[in-house]
């Protein structure tokens, strides 16, 4: 995974609430068993004139200038709720989004951003709506700098706003962890776990002799 | 001290403390499907990674598959036959216990869990569905992830989180006549909004919750992500205890009596806190059904479109008017003098044997609306086969409903079949996001009951006035 530092980037404001993983990769844009080639579907519903079709809306903000550019959202409240579709962030890591600022996100989705190199940030709706002024005003200083080191986010004015992420988080994202591969250092535990677990709950574990669930067609 | 029941189970199954202020837990059970799990598998082959304990990992062909009788790999998706093949080729490799096309045990994933028994009460069962949550019904902590996260699960048995903050939700009093778990999930998003349970995990309890039946539970629970809940449970009780004996997959009789001992040990204290409490009077309630694009858009059916203009809130204006315009709606309008044109009954959220009941029971001896294309899904092949010894296919095909092979089908469009461009769908399922059902197909949320009412009044209606 690609690490996060620092990212000086356009950002675009896309400031509806609730905007759910339907909306930022429609299902029938999930073409293949691939993480790959996701890109091109982002938003497909928004970013083109009609369902299926590849003519560009002129009306949505990330076909403007500077805003395709963009590599940082300014969200509403609740991005990424509904569907778990991980697509919902390999489009958008594949498009060029690296960060995502929200007053709130879906779990699943927010979960999702921190494993496959895009950071979402909480702020304040007030803050966010502001930030998005400021880069609506003037697409030549549309840009915002984030920063994962110091934990903030700087406007183009120079006004900084802190923010917090859990430290585990944090330092998936800074170090590009494989996160599998940290917790697997931790299996001297999870064996032990299991064996205790085993005693106190036996009917859980489906191994056991008794149970020889029929073959399947 | 008093704990609530997420705490205990979180407890039983913290593994440890890291460093971080997160928790490793231990996850029991992984449910997977052709559509999130295909790619979860193909990335752990990629990685030659291993399934620890594939005997506790189960897969089913729901999301893609074709529900017109007669099926094979074959579907209207295009490229869905790869999502098919592979989760099978996939699953096979991996030995974990698959669900095919053909097996009596196929269906919806969060039908067939508890179906089967796999999910049962006090046990952490993953997916990457983000209706996971279903399975909370029995006491279990259950919740959708990712397919990476997926992954990490397979991998080591565990996830590692921060814990929820809690909440109860409490329904006190008796439901109305003509009133369901469907109304009651409607009713409290619409009241708090589809973000009120956001970063929580939540009890349902109450009078009322108690006396539903477990079907009417899955229901209720099924729908706590469209809160924005992380997942939402039901503390087991006899109803559960009576629902889980017996199942594939449920303690078997030499570990029964010990299951069922620990089961009664999971019910909050008396006296635990919670960090947010919420009280809806049941007897308020009424039957909803959704005017709008989100959840919340929702009241009740003998109400009007709302005005966007009476709402304070700039976002939430915003996003009504928006909503307005997709749905085609006009502030003012009487629900019921909204026409359909198409009818579905299925999803995880509605398709078990007692929906089918109740919703054929209002078609007993009447017809669909003419115009109005009626298509009923049973949640998995076992309802169907129930469904089909009690003779309610019969009662949904003399009333003019298409009966049909189980699976997700139009709960969602995945680029196949769908209800049509702008067509105005009156659906159980659980999501009216724009294009959800299809290309700017119009959905209304309702029970079974409103959905079977409005299909053969040909507009919304209150099942109340056809019972
Ligand atoms: S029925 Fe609908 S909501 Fe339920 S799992 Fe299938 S697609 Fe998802």
């Amino acid at each position: 995974m690609e690490k996060f530092t620092r990212l000086t980037a356009i950002a675009a404001p896309l400031r509806r609430i609730n905007i759910d993983t339907d909306i930022i990769i429609p299902s029938r844009e999930m073409k293949r068993v691939s993480k790959q080639g996701l890109g091109e579907g982002l938003f497909a519903g928004w970013r083109y004139r009609e369902p299926g079709s590849r003519e560009e809306n002129p009306d949505f903000i990330l076909n403007q200038e500077p805003y395709r550019r963009a590599r940082i959202i300014l969200a509403g409240a609740n991005f990424g709720c509904g569907s778990s579709r991980e697509h919902a962030v390999w489009a958008l890591y594949e498009w060029g989004i690296r960060c995502i600022i929200a007053p709130s996100f879906g779990a699943i989705f927010r979960g999702n951003c921190v494993r496959n190199g895009i950071l979402p940030v909480v702020l304040d709706d007030a803050v966010i709506e502001r930030l998005a002024e400021q880069v609506m005003a003037d697409p030549q200083r549309a840009q915002l700098t984030v920063d994962l080191e110091t934990c903030q986010v700087i406007a183009a004015d120079g006004e900084a706003h802190a923010f917090d992420i859990a430290p585990g988080d944090r330092r998936m994202l800074l170090e590009g962890l494989d996160a599998i591969a940290a917790t697997l250092e931790h299996a001297e535990d999870i064996l032990e776990f299991q064996a205790r677990d085993r005693l106190r709950r036996p009917w859980v574990y489906l191994d056991s002799a008794e149970t020889t669930p029929s073959a399947s067609s | 001290m008093a704990r609530n029941i997420i705490d205990k189970l979180w407890d039983e199954h913290l593994v440890k403390e890291l460093d971080d202020g997160s928790s490793l837990l231990y996850i029991d059970r992984i449910f997977l499907h052709e559509r999130t799990g295909s790619i979860a598998l193909k990335g752990l082959e990629a990685a030659g990674r291993q399934v620890r304990n594939p005997e506790q990992v189960f897969c089913t062909m729901d999301h893609i598959v074709d529900t017109f009788p007669g099926r094979g790999d074959d579907t209207l998706m295009p490229g869905g036959r790869e999502f098919i093949t592979t989760t099978r080729a996939a699953a096979r490799a991996a030995g974990i216990n698959l669900f095919d096309l053909g097996d009596p045990r196929q269906g919806i994933v969060h039908v067939v869990a508890p179906e089967q028994g796999i999910a049962c009460p006090g046990l952490t069962l993953v997916c990457p569905d983000s209706h996971t949550c279903t399975n909370g019904a029995l006491g279990a902590l259950a919740w959708g992830i990712g397919s990476t996260e997926a992954e990490h699960a397979l991998v080591t048995k565990t996830l590692v989180l921060r814990k929820p903050r809690t909440m109860r939700v409490r329904f006190e009093g008796r439901l109305g006549r003509g009133v369901t778990a469907k109304d009651m999930i409607l009713h409290l998003i619409a009241a708090h909004g589809a973000s009120g349970g956001v970063g929580y995990a939540i009890e349902f309890a109450g009078e009322a919750v108690r006396a539903l039946p477990m079907e009417a539970r899955f229901t209720l629970c099924n729908m706590a992500v469209e809160f924005g809940a992380w997942t939402g449970l039901i503390a087991p009780d006899e109803e559960t205890i009576a629902y889980v004996r017996g199942r594939p997959y449920a303690p078997d009789a030499a570990h029964w009596d010990a299951a069922v001992a620990h089961w009664r040990t999971l019910p909050s204290d008396p006296g635990a806190r919670f960090d947010r409490e919420l009280l809806v009077e049941a007897g308020d309630i009424a039957p909803q059904v959704s005017w709008g694009t989100s959840p919340q858009h929702s009241a009740p059916i003998d109400a009007r479109v709302p005005d966007p203009a009476a709402e304070p809130d700039p976002q939430r204006r915003q996003l009504m008017e928006r909503a307005l315009e997709y749905m085609a709606l006009e502030p003012g309008t009487r629900l019921t003098d909204i026409p359909i044109q198409a009818a579905f009954i299925g999803s995880c959220t509605n398709s078990r044997l007692s929906d089918l009941r109740r919703a054929a029971g209002i078609l007993r001896g009447r017809r669909v609306a003419p115009g109005v294309k009626a298509i009923v899904v049973p949640g998995s092949t076992q309802v169907k086969r129930a469904a089909e010894a009690e003779g309610l296919d019969k009662l949904f095909t003399e009333a003019g409903f298409e009966w049909r092979e189980s699976g997700c089908s139009m709960c969602f469009f995945a680029g196949g079949e769908n209800f049509g461009f702008e067509t105005r769908v009156v659906s159980s399922t659980n999501r009216n996001f724009e294009n959800r059902q299809g290309p700017r197909t119009r959905t209304h949320i309702a029970s079974p009951e409103t959905v079977a009412a409005s299909a053969v009044s040909g507009h919304l209606a209150d099942p109340r006035a056809l019972d």
